[in-house]
């Protein structure tokens, strides 16, 4: 039986073990990591004795939360959820508006200088690295707290997107119709109105409701930096540590934000059909 | 049209058309009136209207005009203490890399932690290996609850317990990614092909035989390809979770906008945004390379 085993290990070394090199590699990584790890739990101050601590903060804070309360101002808590929503819709609108002209800019099949496409499409990258939270934050000191720097947030941060995902829907929209009223005798305005919209819209509509949906996401945070909506609420509730509040209001928002999904969702398979999901 | 004589056919075809189209007009406009309503009903709700954003508009663009640096050709190039060059622009350029170093560890730890533990989780979240109805259900239902909270809540919440620091950001980060990762995990598992894990489990190896052996060997390269785009996420992430006080560059986002430091908001967010794209162009390359190794999966 050994003496198999070692012929066997003699011909095939590689079903035993990995070759020294590659074993070498992976002890190399794993040190690494390692390393890594260390540096960053010093770093970080990283302790068991603290991850205990917090944990049973933690629980105590999770016990405190049960069960979950509205408190006196549910009125006010209603409101700010109400106060999200609008802040979504109306940033999401606005960000659409001004996206499709800029995706017909953005276009490579609509406009032709290449040098100004491409500029177009480094800037709305641009917009796209910074966080709605931060531009929440610079609109709360630009037009004051409120729903307005929400909105204006929520708009700066998705124009940009949008305008590239417009692009690319009408950079793949069909020609044959545009060839086709252009040979009609339709001039460059019409060929766009009835040869690309017609084929651009439904997606346009949907990618913006996409939108909505994440944007009430981002629209119940918003409030933590003065934007507007149930945030503020949340935030002054974790502040003065009402947390059988706090946990309605994540309830609420979390199911807020279901409803608003499973709606949109609706809407969105209704004007592009069904789709494989794409994971 | 009454000068030309219409074959009934032709009759026919055209009113068919006109009523096709009256349909559609009528559509289109009661579309346009329901969006008209939820408009108005946003705008009433919000306070927000044509008017107010059009008094805001002014004051918005006074805001960027403050925040652009006054960069001057003459001295562009020289020291930090002569006003217009870029030195003085970028004048804690070396404390603001320095935090961002830390965001992007806060945010390699949390993804890493999390990732860890959605493993864990995904084989009991998977159809195909889950062990009874209800560990499967729990498990879903529980990562569920995690990915829907956003993580700055999580963050509010964990500042009380864990104290102000890049721990209660860390751990924040890490409880969504859990949420968000385990469900696309259990995704890429379900996908797995069951042949090897007949296989193992007809060897007599146990069910962790089976996941270590069968399943994780066919799934990695998509795991950790996954992963990485997470960790681009949550870098975006960590580089604002310090508003409300758990570590990273957002504290000093945070304070140089509240405190109105003009010129010192456009640096940062410059070099956050330098920072976001170098890391996401980084992970890209690893992501392609990864699918390219292992023939597209």
């Amino acid at each position: 039986m050994q003496a198999d085993i070692a012929a066997w290990r003699a011909r095939h070394p590689r079903a035993f073990a990995r070759p020294l090199a590659q074993r070498l590699a992976l002890w190399a990584g794993a040190a690494l990591l390692l390393t890594w790890l260390a540096w960053v739990f010093w770093l970080f101050d990283i302790t068991p004795v603290r991850l205990w601590n917090g944990l049973g903060g933690l629980g105590t804070i999770m016990g405190l939360m049960v069960p979950p309360s509205p408190g006196e101002l549910w009125l006010d808590i209603l409101k700010g959820i109400a106060e999200s929503v609008a802040m979504a819709f109306l940033g999401t609108f606005l960000a659409a508006l001004v996206a499709v002209p800029l995706g017909f800019l953005g276009a490579n099949n609509m406009v032709l200088n290449t040098l100004a496409r491409f500029s177009l499409r480094r800037v709305l990258d641009g917009f796209r690295g910074v966080d709605s939270l931060i531009w929440a934050l610079a609109y709360v000191r630009a037009v004051g707290l409120g729903p307005l720097a929400g909105v204006l947030a929520i708009f700066t941060a998705d124009f940009a997107v949008l305008a590239k995902l417009y692009a690319e829907a009408i950079e793949n929209a069909e020609k044959k119709q545009v060839e086709g009223v252009t040979a009609a005798g339709g001039a460059r305005s019409l060929a766009i109105r009835f040869g690309v919209l017609p084929q651009v819209l439904p997606i346009m509509l949907a990618q913006a409701l996409y939108f909505f949906e994440s944007n009430t996401r981002s629209a119940a945070i918003l409030g933590v930096v003065g934007a507007g909506g149930i945030g503020l609420q949340l935030a002054e509730r974790i502040r003065v540590r009402h947390w059988d509040e706090v946990a309605f209001i994540i309830i609420l928002m979390v199911l807020t934000v279901s409803a608003i999904d499973w709606l949109s969702g609706r809407l969105r398979r209704r004007l592009i059909g069904e789709r494989p999901r794409a994971s | 049209m009454s000068d030309f004589a219409m074959s009934p056919a032709t009759l026919r075809g055209e009113a068919a058309f006109q009523h096709a189209r009256r349909e559609r007009r009528r559509a289109s406009l009661l579309a346009l009136a329901v969006l008209g309503t939820c408009l108005w009903l946003a705008g009433w709700v919000s306070e927000v209207n044509a008017q107010i954003l059009w008094a805001g508009l002014p004051r918005v663009t006074e805001y960027f005009q403050l925040i652009m640096p006054d960069l001057r050709w003459v001295t562009l190039f020289s020291d930090s203490e002569t006003g217009g060059s870029i030195a003085s622009w970028f004048y804690r350029w070396d404390a603001w890399a320095l935090l961002l170093l830390e965001t992007a560890n806060m945010a390699a730890l949390a993804t890493l932690s999390g990732c860890v533990v959605a493993l864990g989780l995904s084989f009991f979240a998977s159809r195909n290996l889950a062990r009874s109805e209800w560990s499967y259900q729990l498990v879903r239902r529980g990562l569920e609850a995690l990915r829907t909270v956003p993580e700055i809540v999580y963050a509010l919440i964990f500042v009380w317990a864990f104290g102000v620091g890049a721990l209660a950001g860390i751990l924040a980060i890490m409880v969504h990614t859990i949420g968000a990762m385990g469900k696309l995990f259990s995704e890429v598992i379900e996908n797995a092909d069951m042949r090897p894990w007949d296989g193992v489990r007809a060897a007599g190896g146990t069910w962790v035989h089976g996941c270590r052996f069968a399943i994780l060997p066919q799934v990695a390269p998509n795991l950790i390809s996954y992963a990485l785009l997470r960790f681009e996420i949550n870098v975006r992430g960590a580089s604002v979770i310090g508003f409300v006080g758990a570590g990273g560059i957002g504290q000093e986002i945070y304070t140089v906008i509240a405190s109105n430091y003009y010129e010192e908001i456009s640096a940062i967010v410059l070099m956050v945004i330098l920072t976001v794209t170098m890391i996401d162009l980084l992970s890209e390359r690893l992501r392609l390379r990864i699918t390219d190794a292992h023939g597209g999966r």
